[in-house]
């Protein structure tokens, strides 16, 4: 079984062919026509050509004569790639989102594991209630569950002040480890949700014969079931590692309960208030990498966790 | 979908120590608190006055004003707040219905036919599954600012009508659950393409659409950066957007963290709701997207 969650499968070759000749002639050209253009219409106008336009912009540089004279833009080729590289604000912030996935993707995912694992297992009794009780804080908007956390982790309105008066969860050295709990509160029920799924289509008689040679739970669990669910926990870590660097709204929020939350604390939020100075050529430059990193790294996740399942 | 098939697991091999049993549902116990006490607070907390929020116990109701909040948010400044619910209600519920209907076709077609450029336009689809949406807010902002779109309610509904997640989805469950010879013998029963499509095919994908559509509804709701950069105007707000606006002015004017609060357990309710209805549907749907 290849991991390859790109790559829907084609039904056996002999039942097509008859078909395939069926739905090759010509008459069905309009009705292809119908079925693909709204949303290739669309994908291109709203994909497509933003990304050209951003493009576009980036390698365009403002130019005024003298202090005080009218702008222009003006080609200007890579120079605004040139400061990119060279501001060290954005790269610091890249490392910062990449730091907080390093730790925060696998304790996330690795507590969805467990859960979608114990809700398979028979170890549990009252499934239902728990995998409502688990999911339901997707239900909560990334902005509406860090203005909630907000006021938990505030010193005097909290209902843990006994903690939140000790330890300062919006101070400097701990506010990028509150959001990345504020994220994690959010997301493991959805992504637990993803691989249980995967664990139900399991057929149950592929446990039969450990079950018969007594094998615990949870040695089932490890070697039967996590090697069978892989596809589905490569795609939650894709959609997790994607979400991590573009890491906005909660930070977002935080500035408004702490300042140390800066304006260039995560690289959307260097983005945003670059392009609010505004500097729309540099805006879409950073845009432009950070497009290009985070696409870069999603694909290098999927090729080596395809190579290691081959 | 499964109750027959965990019914069936539950009988079977060796009883589980009751040490393992005793373990699995203190971690159960743990994280339902975890889970759970965040929105228990939120909910504790809209059912208080200004000073009872501020001295009582904050797990713990006080005098039950709930409805006497409600009835306060909805006066404050013309009711703002509700007209940001319907826009919200309005961006992603109308967004994903009709995200789902394209995507559907979409997949479907790139699944049912062999056309030229097939593969090709399937990768694009792919690639753009890879593309965050918050990577192109800044990009749509300078589109829209082209042709003076910026600020308007178009501005933040056509982007959200793209699926490329959905089409992936479409494309994986039309292959898997509409078998060639259904649509071979609406062919030879005289059936148009299209009319198979819309009376057959939808009928067998409906899980898959459903997750498209859920999918798509949640993504839409969520949606923080791309009507931060789009609106000016807020009578255009999503809930969102709103929410963080009042929030980030709760130091110039105390009395709105009330509202804050009260809008953000107002905010959760839909999404509760759509889960809730639509739950056999999806729950059945998700799989498809992870097990290839």
């Amino acid at each position: 079984m290849t991991s390859n969650i790109a790559k829907p499968a084609t039904p056996p070759k002999a039942v097509t062919k008859k078909v395939r000749r069926a739905t090759k002639a010509t008459n069905n050209r309009g009705a292809v026509m119908f079925f693909i253009a709204p949303f290739s219409i669309l994908f291109a106008l709203f994909y497509i050509v933003p990304i050209l336009v951003a493009i576009y912009q980036s390698l365009l540089t403002v130019e005024r004569e003298g202090t005080f004279g009218k702008p222009t833009e003006v080609f200007g080729g890579f120079v605004q790639y040139a400061r990119v590289f060279q501001d060290e604000a954005f790269w610091s912030s890249i490392l910062r989102v990449l730091s907080f996935g390093v730790v925060q993707v696998p304790v996330m995912l690795g507590l969805a594991l467990l859960l979608a694992l114990l809700l398979d297992s028979p170890l549990v009794k009252g499934k239902r209630f728990f995998r409502l009780a688990f999911f339901a804080p997707y239900a909560v908007p990334g902005v509406i569950a860090a203005v909630m956390w907000g006021f938990l982790y505030s010193p005097n309105l909290s209902p843990f002040t006994a903690i939140t008066k000790e330890i300062n969860f919006l101070g400097a050295d701990l506010v990028l480890w509150s959001i990345a709990n504020v994220v994690t509160w959010v997301f493991v029920g959805y992504n637990m949700i993803i691989i249980y799924s995967a664990l139900l289509a399991i057929p149950s008689e592929i446990y039969e014969a450990a079950r018969l040679d007594g094998a615990s739970q949870a040695r089932i669990a490890w070697s039967i079931k996590i090697p069978l669910i892989t596809p589905a926990i490569t795609l939650t870590a894709i959609f997790s590692i994607i979400g991590t660097l573009q890491l906005l709204a909660e930070p977002q929020v935080f500035k408004s309960f702490t300042s140390a939350v800066t304006s260039t604390f995560t690289p959307n939020l260097l983005i945003y208030s670059t392009a609010s100075v505004p500097n729309v050529n540099l805006a879409a430059a950073f845009s432009v990498v950070l497009a290009l990193f985070t696409f870069a790294l999603s694909f290098t996740v999927l090729k080596f966790t395809q190579r290691k399942a081959d | 979908m499964s109750a027959t098939k965990t019914a069936a697991k539950k009988h079977h091999g060796p009883r589980e120590s009751l040490f393992s049993r005793s373990g699995a549902m203190l971690v159960m116990a743990i994280c339902t608190f975890y889970f759970l006490v965040p929105i228990w607070w939120l909910f504790v907390a809209a059912t208080k006055d200004r000073s009872d929020f501020t001295t009582s116990a904050p797990l713990w109701f006080a005098d039950f004003n709930l409805f006497e909040n409600i009835g306060n948010l909805a006066t404050y400044r013309d009711g703002l707040f509700f007209r940001w619910m319907l826009n919200s209600i309005l961006y992603a519920g109308a967004g994903a219905a009709v995200a789902t209907l394209f995507a559907t076709m979409m997949g479907y077609a790139l699944a049912k036919y062999d056309f030229r450029g097939r593969e090709t336009l399937f990768n694009v689809v792919l690639g753009g599954v890879l593309v965050p949406a918050t990577a192109l807010a800044l990009p749509l902002f300078l589109v829209f600012s082209q042709v003076g779109a910026t600020n308007t309610f178009w501005s933040v509904f056509l982007p959200s009508i793209v699926s490329p997640f959905g089409v992936y989805l479409a494309r994986i469950y039309a292959t898997s659950s509409v078998p060639d010879e259904l649509v071979e013998a609406a062919r030879i029963d005289g059936s148009g393409e299209v009319r198979t499509f819309f009376t057959v095919a939808t009928r067998l994908m409906t899980p898959a659409m459903v997750t498209i559509f859920l999918f798509q509804f949640v993504t839409i709701w969520n949606n923080f950066f791309l009507p931060l950069i789009m609106l000016r105007d807020e009578k255009l707000f999503p809930v969102t957007l709103g929410l963080y606006i009042w929030n980030s002015q709760v130091n110039q004017i105390p009395e709105i963290r009330a509202y804050v609060i009260i809008g953000a357990l107002l905010s959760i309710i839909p999404l509760i709701i759509a889960f809730l209805s639509l739950q056999r549907f999806w729950r059945s749907g998700l799989g498809t997207g992870a097990l290839k």
